[in-house]
């Protein structure tokens, strides 16, 4: 058991350590590492957890990773994955950020930032391109759209909300379209 | 009491931050505009491209940042450390309750018309979310201290123009994020 879980550990800290951006990013190597390597899961059932890991709450490759864990070792399994996980970004993050903090006043580091912001803004802008293009598929997600931005934007309503918003309407009209078939 | 309501902070957004990474912005946007004072919102661009461009999930390095950011204020070193993880914890803890509780019955889960129709109502409203704290967070950054920067603004749109571009589109972020840091350095910005 200490094996088994030792191993889950190792495993996702290598895949946290060696992927950049998570999400689908982490697909390649989840695959070679669980799939093909360990054969802790099928490529079919991988995707499977992806899909549940996208459309729940929290982080996808933490999701993927809980997911593993409690199949191959129960709760422990899941937790022990998940730290596995963390842990690159943790020990790599707080490095940065601690190095950062000297060096944040020096004229060049500055001028770096402000170049890079300007970057994050483009990057930022494809992401909602993405984002739209993926969920906006229909008059009823548009308008739902339009909501999530009146809320957030004029009335200024906390995130939960409008989620918990869309949650209720996603339901409620679909709820509706099935007793118009019928 | 600092570790506490970052506990608990970043617990809600592990919660309620829907879609992964991206997701999780719109929230830490609200964080920012907050009476923590944690970090601003300013700070919130650096700590997208940092965590776009070191590895591991986003999300996680975000809050890994930001927890940094949050102890270090308050304690230095050490509390900065201490706040990195427990913003962390605070964003897994509710993803692995709710994973574990779903492992258990997967098929049915992914099946079920209702988990089906609230993800089709939550996604446009978390793009929209998305939208609206993109938008401050540029804002932000092309008008500082009252007046427009417009070298930044130019190299963000040149930027954005060329991931239009087929064969630029796969690139990783992090070679645009070191790209805009060279332009700032040459540039003076």
């Amino acid at each position: 058991m200490v094996k088994k879980l030792l191993t889950l550990f190792i495993t996702f800290a290598k895949i946290g350590a060696m992927t950049f951006g998570g999400g689908l990013t982490m697909l390649p190597l989840l695959t070679k590492e669980v799939v093909e390597k360990k054969k802790w899961a099928t490529e079919e059932q991988l995707l499977n957890y992806y899909a549940v890991g996208q459309c729940t709450p929290g982080i996808i490759a933490v999701n993927t990773a809980t997911f593993i864990g409690y199949y191959q070792a129960g709760l422990i399994g899941g937790i022990v994955a998940t730290v596995g996980m963390v842990t690159p970004s943790l020990i790599i993050i707080i490095a940065i950020t601690a190095a950062l903090q000297q060096f944040m006043d020096y004229p060049v580091v500055a001028s770096a930032l402000m170049g890079i912001r300007a970057v994050v803004c483009a990057l930022l802008s494809h992401t909602v391109i993405t984002l739209s293009r993926k969920s906006l598929v229909d008059i009823v997600t548009a308008m739902l759209f339009i909501i999530g931005i009146v809320l957030s934007f004029v009335l200024d309503v906390t995130p939960i909300l409008v989620v918990v918003v869309g949650a209720v309407i996603g339901v409620a009209v679909n709820k509706v379209r099935e007793v118009r078939k019928k | 009491m600092t570790f506490l309501y970052l506990f608990y902070e970043f617990f809600k957004i592990g919660l309620f931050a829907v879609g992964g990474g991206p997701a999780t912005i719109p929230f830490l946007y609200d964080l920012a505009a907050s009476d923590y004072g944690w970090f601003n919102q300013k700070q919130l661009a650096d700590m997208i491209a940092i965590s776009e461009s070191t590895p591991g999930p986003i999300g996680v390095n975000m809050a890994t940042y930001a927890g940094f950011n949050a102890g270090y204020k308050e304690l230095g070193m050490g509390g900065g450390i201490l706040g990195g993880i427990i913003a962390t914890t605070g964003l897994v803890v509710p993803a692995i309750i709710v994973i574990v509780i779903i492992a258990k019955f997967l098929k049915s889960f992914s099946d079920n018309k209702y988990v089906k129709s609230a993800f089709y109502g939550i996604r446009p409203t978390v793009a929209a979310l998305v939208l609206s704290a993109v938008y401050g967070i540029i804002a932000q950054t092309f008008y500082q201290d009252g007046a427009f920067a417009y070298e930044v603004i130019i190299i963000a749109l040149i930027v954005f123009a060329l991931m239009f571009i087929k064969k630029l589109k796969n690139l990783h972020p992090a070679f645009w994020l070191v790209l805009g840091a060279v332009a700032g350095i040459v540039l003076k910005l």
